[in-house]
């Protein structure tokens, strides 16, 4: 206590000490620790040495996996769009209604969290099932083929990846929404805007910081998924988490898996900064939540 | 004209907004009802996926499998724990950010939220490695501590915008009044973040309980809730497994509930 009251700088960092040192030991750490083994050679039941020259894992792993990664780039592209088609006009009636009603529907949109990740995707086996209720009625009544099917195509998995991290698009667009003082969107009224202009003018700009941590936060998780494609999809939609969640539990061939993984980190990292300089949104870490 | 023509574009666009928004809570809650009804399902064979008959059968014997009944209570085992020591530190953490001003801030910030934006996949196939290669058993242990890891970026975000709000005035008021920093905290500052912390909680209990991703890289040979599902979809999912998701989902709407009538009838006895 003494110590304290004579060196009042120290208690931020007394009180930032036990975070930091669990982020250090159990985020930073593994991942330099993965880095370092994307740069192994040898086996598992042999051993695994680490040289600096032995950068081929990187290679090796892009030639053959570079179908997965387009893939997992695409469906997380499309996943973001429909999010975003699904999410702005839905925050914006959230945005705009009363603080009790409002209460009540964003508990609705995080409602999905509280029950099983696993179990709702499962759940869209029942939904989109071949005799289900959205394909049977259309079957039965003639106006789609009998024998189509969503399930177990790349339609089933796209719309999985979406339902799963929508509410991580709505969200931040509805924060962004909700912040607008309505004042500056009546000046626009006063000043003749037409309703279209003053969304466009006035609404839209404001939300983009929304809009730019939102698509964010379900793109990252979006392209590196692995459940949807392995519960809705077939062998042909395998996504690059697919092959890492392979390589590490299965064949264990843990220096393939290691390069796999930081190339995913990297082609984030590259997408989320030419993504920030697009939008000019630079406070990334204030806006997101 | 013109006016009354706007006017009526704008009323046909407000009611196909609603619509629409109706639509999309539909498609949220679709997935939650699903898996709700096919609690009372009286399935043919094993999987779980086609209505068959209802039945209240699951409900009745919803401890009938061990490895089941084991793994919720592994999963409520190392929720609690991680979610103590997340809402703890994370809350911590929260209250250096917001209030004291130092060198590195804006680096610890970013710091933070990177967890938040590595994919869930990197977070568990990363740790892995650190535990390969430092030989560390897998098991409960190592899940604490990932749990944890993931879930203190949560709490500190949630606990920051909380604490933003915080009138800092009281505390100073408490120590004019010859309150030492001590009582001060416990009794100004600790009551008045209370809610903050208790819903940090909730959502780190609840992303505890329900991650699949990091707890299928770092679990070893234990099984959790999530982990057991994924373990039982080849071979069919017992519909005990929807009885237990939908009790988890009511205890949780419960919860949240209840936390918001305590608020506001704490805020209506202030007035």
């Amino acid at each position: 206590m003494g110590l304290i009251r004579r060196h009042p700088a120290l208690v931020p960092l007394l009180l930032l000490l036990p975070g930091i040192t669990w982020l250090g030991s159990f985020y930073l750490a593994p991942n330099l620790q993965m880095f370092a083994s994307s740069f192994w050679s040898g086996s598992l039941e042999n051993g695994f040495a680490f040289s600096l020259g032995n950068w081929v894992n990187y290679p090796n792993a892009l030639g053959t996996y570079q179908e997965q990664y387009l893939r997992s780039i695409q469906y997380g592209f499309a996943a973001t769009l429909i999010c975003f088609a699904i999410a702005f006009p839905l925050a914006y009636f959230i945005a705009f209604r009363s603080g009790r009603a409002r209460s009540i529907l964003l508990f609705l949109v995080v409602a999905p969290f509280f029950t099983s990740y696993l179990l709702r995707t499962i759940g869209w086996r029942t939904i989109l099932g071949d005799e289900s209720i959205v394909l049977g009625p259309l079957k039965s009544v003639g106006l789609i083929d009998p024998s189509a099917r969503i399930l177990d195509t790349p339609v089933s998995v796209v719309a999985g990846i979406a339902y799963n991290f929508v509410p991580f698009m709505i969200l931040p667009i509805y924060v962004s929404l909700e912040k607008i003082d309505r004042r500056l969107l009546e000046a626009a009224q006063d000043l003749y805007a037409s309703s279209w202009g003053a969304f466009r003018r006035v609404t839209l700009p404001l939300a983009a910081p929304g809009i730019f941590a939102g698509s964010l936060l379900t793109f990252i998780p979006a392209i590196g998924d692995f459940v949807n494609a392995e519960l809705l999809g077939n062998p042909g939609t395998t996504m690059i988490g697919n092959v890492i969640q392979r390589q590490f539990l299965v064949v264990r061939d843990y220096p393939t898996a290691a390069a796999l993984s930081f190339m995913l980190m990297l082609l984030i990292l590259i997408g989320v900064t030419i993504y920030g300089r697009l939008l000019g949104t630079e406070e990334l870490t204030s806006k997101a939540i | 004209m013109s006016g009354r023509l706007g006017g009526l574009i704008n009323a046909i666009l407000s009611r196909a907004l609603a619509v629409y928004a109706s639509l999309a809570l539909m498609y949220l809650l679709l997935p939650i009802v699903t898996i709700a009804i096919f609690s009372f399902n009286d399935p043919v064979g094993r999987s779980n996926y086609a209505w068959a008959g209802f039945t209240f059968d699951n409900w009745l014997t919803l401890f009938r499998d061990p490895t089941l009944v084991k793994a919720v209570g592994t999963s409520l085992r190392i929720a609690l724990v991680s979610t103590l020591i997340a809402t703890t530190i994370g809350t911590l953490m929260a209250m250096a950010l917001v209030r004291y001003r130092f060198r590195f801030r804006k680096a610890i910030d970013l710091f933070v939220f990177l967890p938040l934006a590595t994919p869930e996949i990197v977070l568990g196939a990363s740790l892995l490695t650190l535990f390969v290669t430092l030989q560390i058993p897998l098991g409960e242990v190592t899940l604490i501590l990932a749990h944890v890891m993931f879930n203190v970026s949560y709490v500190v975000v949630t606990m920051k915008a909380r604490l933003s709000g915080f009138d800092m005035r009281l505390e100073e008021a408490a120590a004019d009044l010859g309150a030492t920093p001590w009582q001060t905290f416990w009794r100004v500052t600790f009551p008045l973040i209370l809610p903050g912390i208790g819903a940090s909680a909730i959502l780190a209990f609840g992303l505890s309980l329900d991650d699949f991703v990091i707890t299928r890289f770092n679990a070893g040979q234990v099984q959790t809730f999530p982990v057991y599902v994924y373990l039982k979809v080849q071979k069919g999912i017992p519909p005990q497994v929807n009885a237990f998701a939908t009790l988890f989902f009511m205890a949780t709407v419960t919860l949240v509930a209840l936390g918001a009538l305590l608020q506001r009838r704490r805020a209506t006895l202030k007035q």
